[in-house]
């Protein structure tokens, strides 16, 4: 119930100031119109399509995800949590926040890209969701922690993408090779073990987070 | 009153190499206002930080009671209030709306009759639905106590508390310290003469600066 309350505060103040929307639907729009310039009217094959949906998604992510704690610690207000809140409750409470602004901007990149690329097209949605859930899972706990390892680090704009390629990488590459069986059609029990890949990856990252948040927000 | 304390067991704290102070040793008890004074520089910010769990001492313990049982830190934060020039609020919210989300995220019922009283006490009652944003320093100041007093802590650290306060809004605050010390523990960190000649006891930071050999 703190981390829901600390989660509604954030969006209010979301909504309010538009740090992080604002800088999600510009590079969003960018980066899909870049590429499809880029294109012009050559035709890509299928797998193309689905890799560039997550390197989408993840540069996407790298801009404006890390606002959770970046913008309280440019306000100044990252002691006011402290005054309010145990680490666990920020910690929730921020991941809530990422969680449906993952969402939120990849339903929107999704979206655009099933409309905009002729070769985007999934055969076994089933296999896709799948995917798709465990993967913005997986994004946005990974950028809570990395926000807050960042946050207090003077080049965040830097670090925080550098930070984020180690960690993320096995995540999109897993991302990409179910992509790639969706389009194929391939069933989701063939998929099992890339997607058990995924959960232990979720879990792995939430547990270690979880702990560490502690020692990373206080000094 | 209540029966808080706070105990500060062999407190050491480096910054790199500097040494801000060493072997601290001291306890403060409800029903009283004490002072931790010393020049700019010179620690008090950090050990008020210290005592508030803000930030961890490189060595020693700061040990939390209440009826005799030991606080855990991560129940803490909700016995202490704490007001000081490095504290911000939500610009982006009104004086109501922060106080709103402040008593809802530590997980209590937001007292609107407190709320106005401390509201009324400091002069802000008018301006409670504009955005801080808009507030001056003194008034942003003046907030600064609600969010320290709203949620009924037994301790009250005030570090600076009297900074861009105008000599009305001081009187105010010096009653409301003064109202807090009767059931609750406050320290006092600062420089001026008139905030530590309401503390009964004082500790000097310069006087903690010396090295083991």
């Amino acid at each position: 119930m703190k981390a829901y309350s600390l989660f509604k505060k954030d969006w209010q103040s979301e909504l309010r100031t538009r740090y992080a929307i604002n800088a999600l639907a510009m590079f969003i729009l960018v980066t899909i119109s870049v590429i499809m310039f880029s294109i012009g009217s050559e035709k890509i094959t299928e797998y193309l399509t689905g890799g560039l949906l997550w390197v989408v998604i993840f540069f996407s992510a790298m801009s404006g995800l890390s606002r959770a704690f970046v913008s309280e610690e440019e306000r100044g207000t990252t002691m006011t949590l402290h005054l309010i809140a145990s680490p666990s409750t920020i910690f929730s409470g921020k991941l809530i926040f990422n969680l449906l602004l993952v969402f939120l901007m990849n339903f929107a990149i999704t979206f655009l890209f099933f409309i905009l690329f002729e070769s985007f097209v999934i055969k076994n949605f089933l296999l896709f969701t799948f995917a798709f859930i465990l993967g913005n899972i997986g994004i946005a706990i990974s950028s809570t922690i990395i926000a807050a390892i960042i946050s207090k680090a003077s080049s965040k704009g830097t670090l925080y993408p550098v930070l984020s390629f180690p960690i993320l990488l096995p995540l999109i590459l897993t991302l990409i090779e179910l992509t790639k069986f969706a389009m194929d059609g391939n069933s989701v029990s063939d998929s099992m073990v890339e997607i058990l890949v995924l959960v232990c990856y979720d879990v792995i990252m939430f547990t270690a987070s979880y702990l560490l948040f502690d020692f990373i927000w206080k000094e | 009153m209540t029966n808080y304390s706070v105990q500060l067991e062999n407190l050491v704290k480096y910054f790199g190499r500097r040494l801000v102070f060493s072997e601290m040793n001291f306890s403060f008890s409800s029903g009283g206002i004490y002072g931790i004074s010393g020049p700019n520089g010179s620690g008090k910010s950090t050990l008020v930080k210290i005592i508030s769990n803000i930030i961890s001492p490189t060595r020693g313990k700061v040990i939390h009671k209440l009826d005799d049982q030991n606080i855990t830190q991560e129940n803490l934060h909700n016995h202490i209030g704490f007001v000081s020039p490095y504290l911000f609020l939500y610009d982006e919210f009104s004086a109501e709306e922060n106080l709103v989300h402040f008593s809802n995220i530590r997980g209590i019922n937001f007292e609107k009759e407190r709320s106005d009283f401390l509201l009324n006490k400091l002069n802000l009652f008018d301006r409670k639905d504009d955005l801080v944003r808009g507030y001056s320093s003194g008034m942003k100041q003046r907030l600064k106590f609600l969010f320290a007093l709203l949620h009924r802590p037994q301790l009250v650290i005030l570090d600076e508390p009297t900074s861009n306060l105008d000599s009305d809004g001081k009187e105010k605050v010096y009653e409301l310290i003064k109202e807090e010390a009767k059931s609750n523990l406050v320290i006092i960190a600062s420089n001026e003469d008139s905030d530590l000649q309401l503390c009964k006891e004082t500790i000097n930071i310069e006087n903690y600066k010396r090295t083991k050999r």
